[in-house]
């Protein structure tokens, strides 16, 4: 196990190299960022030249990635162009997108699994196929269109909530918002676990788990949900880090200024730093959780073993 | 909880009765008649073989008797399953959810898909005195490791905390043995116990089923398709075909002498020694479909002696004689032409 976990961190090192380089490439490569830097007026040329210098952007590509990566590993994202450091920006937007991420999880597994293990064991009935094609048109309606059409109703017309995120980003302020993000996910986790159970409600060991006469919920929530639960524990595990990144859609919403805020004020405004920055940081939360949905499989299946 | 009546029926009921049992499946494609008025009984200590092809409807009647039929699509149109002389058809869910497991129990037969594969062995073993008797998880823990000892796990402490992938095909059939055996029940079912193992293992897994079944006197219903298996252990035979009891048998008789065609064919059919080299027997045809029986004797298609009686008239289990008319206890065949297949 201690084995398999070090060659796994080690597989994230080229991994993370890769990725990281792609998008340093793109975002410095494909834009100038001292002219993005003057907006809409012509820089001084001087004057620009001496920004290029001091951002060491007369440097060639691989020698600034090198200069970026030494700089970040040593904690220094470098600073936007409003002169804040990135790295002020991320202490800002990523507790406030963690929250959401978690309300929206949280959502996703008690709503998701729940609707799931009914429809699952009802396979076939009204019930069944009321939620399939429920869960159908959630998937296939846009966040832009559900987040703007539950904001309005429960924001504006009801009133029941604010329709905008204050600063703060409680949780309680952010159920809503949450609520939108996890929407397809929710959809998807539901269907998945539905086939999932609807399988193995049949299998051998279920059979034998009531011919043990134990009672019906035990026989559910010991047997049958433990062997469902494996594909989509992966599921939302790779999940977790889609909605950290994916949440720029519901941040600019209900206005909340998280990771997605940032990313896309950054992007808007060409600003590398920040970009480069945030993905950064995507980037390690993605290989993380994919490690810990792996080893987490390994814990809810004993068959699996890494060596 | 604990103080459930065990093994205390002064009458002399059987300890299980069927009684013209029927179960049919409805299905997108029409009903299929799976069973079709099944009777047979076993006492305390006494073991009954059932016997039949893949869809006579040996496994479904046990699962009747069991209870976990899938209903729907399956039913019980007609038919009574007396358990110490009490109809378990009538009792609520949850009083036939206590009999499971705790006096009537079941062994299947493919045992790593039968036992659940996330789970530890001692756990799915303890869970029967966690449940059924309330024990803590520390005691029951103890009394798995005691169970499989009784069945001769090897260093059953060290591999309680195993899971089922980690045991032999032999082991893991040892370990349904003794979740079955767990709560001492008074009648164990067991639904090809011996078919996914290895020939020399089966040997030593039926012995062991047989020697606990004698220390515990308890009944046994052992369903199978193979007639080699059930001789040494079996005190009586029913064999089964689309659904009917086509003939019933202490053990040694039916070898001897068989009543019925079906049986003839069956006994005929086994790879002998002595006939190595010749062709080997085999009824000819396939087992019918059971959303459409044949009309009269349902073999009458297979069987070489069918006449027009047997195409239109359902033959019913008679008592089989000698033919000087002498009794012949617990014989019994479902043949217009009994006669001439036991005498002839």
């Amino acid at each position: 196990m201690g084995r398999y976990v070090i060659r796994r961190l080690l597989q994230m090192v080229p991994v993370f190299i890769g990725s990281t380089f792609l998008i340093f490439f793109m975002v410095y490569a494909l834009g100038d960022p001292v002219a993005a830097l003057f907006g809409d007026k012509a820089p001084d040329p001087a004057t620009a030249a001496r920004i290029r210098e001091d951002l060491h952007l007369d440097e060639p590509l691989w020698k600034q990635y090198l200069l970026y990566m030494g700089a970040i590993f040593q904690g220094d994202f470098g600073t936007a162009f409003n002169g804040q450091p990135v790295t002020e920006l991320m202490a800002s937007a990523f507790p406030v997108t963690l929250r959401l991420t978690l309300v929206a999880i949280v959502i996703e597994i008690v709503v998701g699994i729940t609707l799931g293990v009914v429809s699952g064991l009802k396979r076939g009935r009204p019930l069944d196929t009321g939620l399939l094609v429920l869960t159908l048109v959630v998937i296939s309606v846009p966040t832009f269109v559900s987040g703007y059409l539950l904001q309005f109703l429960f924001g504006v017309k009801w009133g029941w909530v604010r329709p905008s995120v204050s600063s703060e980003a409680r949780l309680d302020e952010l159920i809503l918002p949450g609520v939108v993000l996890a929407l397809v996910s929710l959809a998807y986790v539901t269907r998945l676990s539905r086939t999932s159970i609807a399988e193995n409600v049949r299998a051998d060991y279920v059979r034998t788990a009531v011919a043990k006469g134990l009672p019906r919920h035990r026989v559910i929530t010991r047997h049958l949900l433990r062997n469902s639960l494996i594909p989509v524990v992966t599921f939302i595990g790779a999940d977790i880090g889609a909605l950290m990144g994916g949440a720029i859609v519901t941040e600019r919403i209900f206005n909340i200024h998280g990771v997605g805020y940032q990313l896309y004020q950054g992007i808007l405004r060409n600003n590398a730093p920040t970009v480069v920055g945030f993905v950064t940081i995507l980037v390690i939360v993605f290989l993380v959780a994919n490690l810990l949905v792996d080893l987490l499989y390994a814990v809810l299946d004993p068959r699996i073993r890494y060596a | 909880m604990t103080t459930i009546d065990k093994k205390t029926s002064a009458t002399s009921a059987p300890l299980l009765e069927v009684r013209d049992l029927h179960v049919e499946f409805h299905t997108r494609d029409g009903v299929a008649k799976a069973i079709n008025g099944v009777s047979y009984s076993v006492d305390a200590g006494e073991t009954l073989a059932v016997l039949g092809e893949s869809g006579s409807g040996k496994s479904v009647t046990a699962q009747a008797i069991m209870g976990i039929l899938d209903m729907p699509p399956g039913r019980i149109p007609k038919g009574e399953i007396l358990f110490h002389g009490e109809d378990m058809l009538k009792m609520s869910a949850e009083e036939r959810r206590k009999i499971r497991g705790r006096r009537i129990a079941m062994i299947f037969q493919d045992a790593l898909s039968a036992l659940n594969p996330v789970l530890s062995v001692g756990y799915q073993l303890g869970e029967m005195y966690r449940v059924h008797l309330g024990l803590s998880r520390k005691e029951a823990k103890a009394r798995a490791i005691e169970l499989m000892d009784r069945v001769k796990i090897p260093a059953a402490a060290a591999r309680v905390n195993d899971y089922p992938h980690q045991f032999s095909g032999g082991m893991r059939q040892r370990i349904m043995i003794a979740m079955a055996m767990a709560l001492e029940p008074d009648l164990i079912i067991a639904d090809e116990p011996t078919t996914a193992l290895d020939v020399t293992v089966q040997a030593q897994v039926m012995d062991l089923l047989a020697e606990l079944q004698r220390e515990e006197n308890m009944g046994l219903i052992l369903i199978t398709h193979d007639l080699g298996v059930v001789a040494d252990v079996a005190d009586k035979i029913a064999v089964m075909y689309a659904g009917r009891i086509v003939e019933q048998s202490p053990i040694h008789d039916l070898y001897k002498r068989p009543a019925h065609p079906y049986t003839r064919g069956l006994l005929d059919s086994i790879p002998r020694l002595d006939q190595k080299g010749q062709e080997l027997y085999a009824i000819k045809g396939l087992p019918p479909n059971l959303m459409k029986i044949p009309t009269g004797c349902a073999f009458n298609p297979r069987c070489p002696k069918a006449t027009d009686i047997c195409r239109t008239e359902v033959p019913a289990l008679v008592s089989v004689t000698e033919q000087d008319g002498g009794e012949l206890p617990g014989r019994g065949s479902a043949c217009h032409f009994w006669k001439e297949t036991i005498h002839g």
